[in-house]
């Protein structure tokens, strides 16, 4: 039979018993509530080992693709390796050497890392970097793997913020750090090159965005894509000059610079960028939609979007997620 | 078709429940008379929610009891939940059936089993 590891333990499955079944009977911690693979509240991911095609039914391709999949529905044939969304240790330490930073506004630090180890990642997902063990964030990545060397990150200085401040104000060139990932399902997946996509992001949201975009171009995406990047001043579009040369470059490119503050100067879109954003494109019916940013925009923005005909497995979305200091 | 064949095959079984969520939920969310429950919830979890209760009214596997719909549901109740909400749930469930084209003797027998949860809802 079947041997399912999890954490440090290994289990044997029995006869017709489910992944779920054969970890909660031993007294492993697993969420669930439907066990019919239908409410996704069981959610794992295989980290060794295939899951089968009968227990990824339903999930979003994002998350197919990164071997996620219902273990109440699961009776594989060969072993597994398995953790729950939210175990760190499914993930690996790497260590990373910081190669440059330079500032791309007044801001937000542009840190390019090269990794010790390979690591897989896809063009909008995010890595953990640790200030010391204990004390890590997320950042996402603007990087794309097959046109990069290095990962690159955004990282915005928040005031009184831990870790971006000893970012900003400690970290130099030639230092390693350690980093934990990649995660995140808010990427660009290959096919349908023709659909329309619109991403709206705040401030250094655009990290992600920046990241999908070449990707999605680099990969042939034939369909217009819409960027609208809002900040408040001027100052905060940056990346202006990378865009625009984007634009030029790729005919299905449009950037629109969003400032909701109250000096606008011509060129630029005058208001927030997802309100700007639904005015020019009210319908949003087969559009795939990518959302980056301040939590509640995302939020706010993802049901208008639904509400404005895109379907839910189309939209993409990543807040986010501010730590205390 | 066979006299054999349950609601959930005559309704098209999962892919109808796909079909449907999305336009329900719409619907759902669109409905000022409920809308202010769905106010602050998550929308993928709340999705996920949504095909499971469908499957059920569907006539497909479930395994939710009336215990998790008095639990589910309790802390709507102590915000006002009442009877003429589940009327405007059950209505548009309704409404999104006949959009997808599905006939109303199959609708009533779906309603029928919506109905049925209603006093576990309501924690009555």
């Amino acid at each position: 039979m079947a041997i399912i590891r999890y954490a440090k333990d290994s289990y044997e499955l029995e006869d017709d018993q489910s992944v779920l079944d054969c970890l909660t009977h031993r007294g492993v911690a697993v969420p669930f509530s439907c066990r019919s693979g239908v409410c996704q509240t069981c959610l794992m991911r295989a980290t060794g080992g295939t899951p089968t095609e009968a227990s990824q039914q339903g999930l979003k391709n994002s998350l197919t693709l990164q071997n996620y999949f219902l273990p109440c529905v699961c009776y594989p044939e060969t072993d597994l390796e398995v953790a729950l969304p939210d175990d760190a240790d499914a993930q690996v330490v790497i260590p990373a050497t910081v190669k440059s930073l330079r500032l791309l506004n007044d801001d937000i630090m542009h840190v390019e890392l090269e990794c010790h180890a390979q690591i897989d990642y896809r063009a909008g997902q995010f890595i953990n970097l640790f200030q010391h063990q204990t004390l890590g964030r997320s950042y996402s990545l603007a990087s794309v793997p097959y046109e990069d060397d290095h990962l690159h990150l955004h990282v915005r200085r928040l005031p009184q913020g831990l870790v971006s401040g000893w970012i900003h104000d400690e970290l130099r060139p030639g230092q390693t750090v350690e980093i934990r990932g990649p995660g995140g399902d808010c990427f660009y997946i290959p096919g349908d090159t023709e659909q329309s996509m619109m991403l709206i992001g705040t401030g250094s949201g655009l990290a992600q965005l920046y990241g999908i975009i070449r990707d999605a171009l680099s990969q042939g995406h034939t369909g217009p894509i819409h960027l609208f990047h809002g900040s408040r001043d001027l100052n905060g579009l940056y990346l202006f000059a990378e865009l625009r040369e984007l634009m030029a470059q790729y005919a299905n490119f449009n950037y629109i610079p969003c400032l909701s503050g109250d000096d606008v100067p011509a060129g630029y879109a005058t208001g927030r960028a997802h309100d700007i954003a639904f005015e020019q494109i009210p319908s949003l019916k087969n559009w795939r939609m990518f959302l980056c940013g301040h939590p509640e925009m995302v939020r706010v923005t993802k049901r208008k979007a639904f509400l404005a005909g895109a379907a839910m497995k189309n939209i993409y979305a990543d807040a986010f997620n501010v730590s205390q200091p | 078709m066979s006299e054999q064949e349950s609601l959930y095959e005559q309704i098209g079984g999962e892919a109808a429940v796909n079909a449907a969520v999305d336009i329900f939920y719409r619907k759902v969310l669109g409905d000022a008379r409920i809308n202010t429950f769905f106010e602050d919830v998550d929308m993928e979890k709340q999705a996920a929610k949504q095909k499971a209760f469908l499957t059920m009214a569907f006539g497909g596997p479930h395994n939710y009891t009336g215990l998790d719909m008095r639990k589910g549901h309790a802390h709507l109740v102590s915000r006002g939940l009442n009877d003429s909400h589940v009327d405007a749930v059950i209505e548009d469930l309704g409404a999104t059936l006949r959009e997808l084209g599905v006939k109303e003797e199959l609708i009533a027998q779906v309603a029928a089993i919506a109905e049925s949860t209603r006093n576990d809802v309501l924690g009555r």
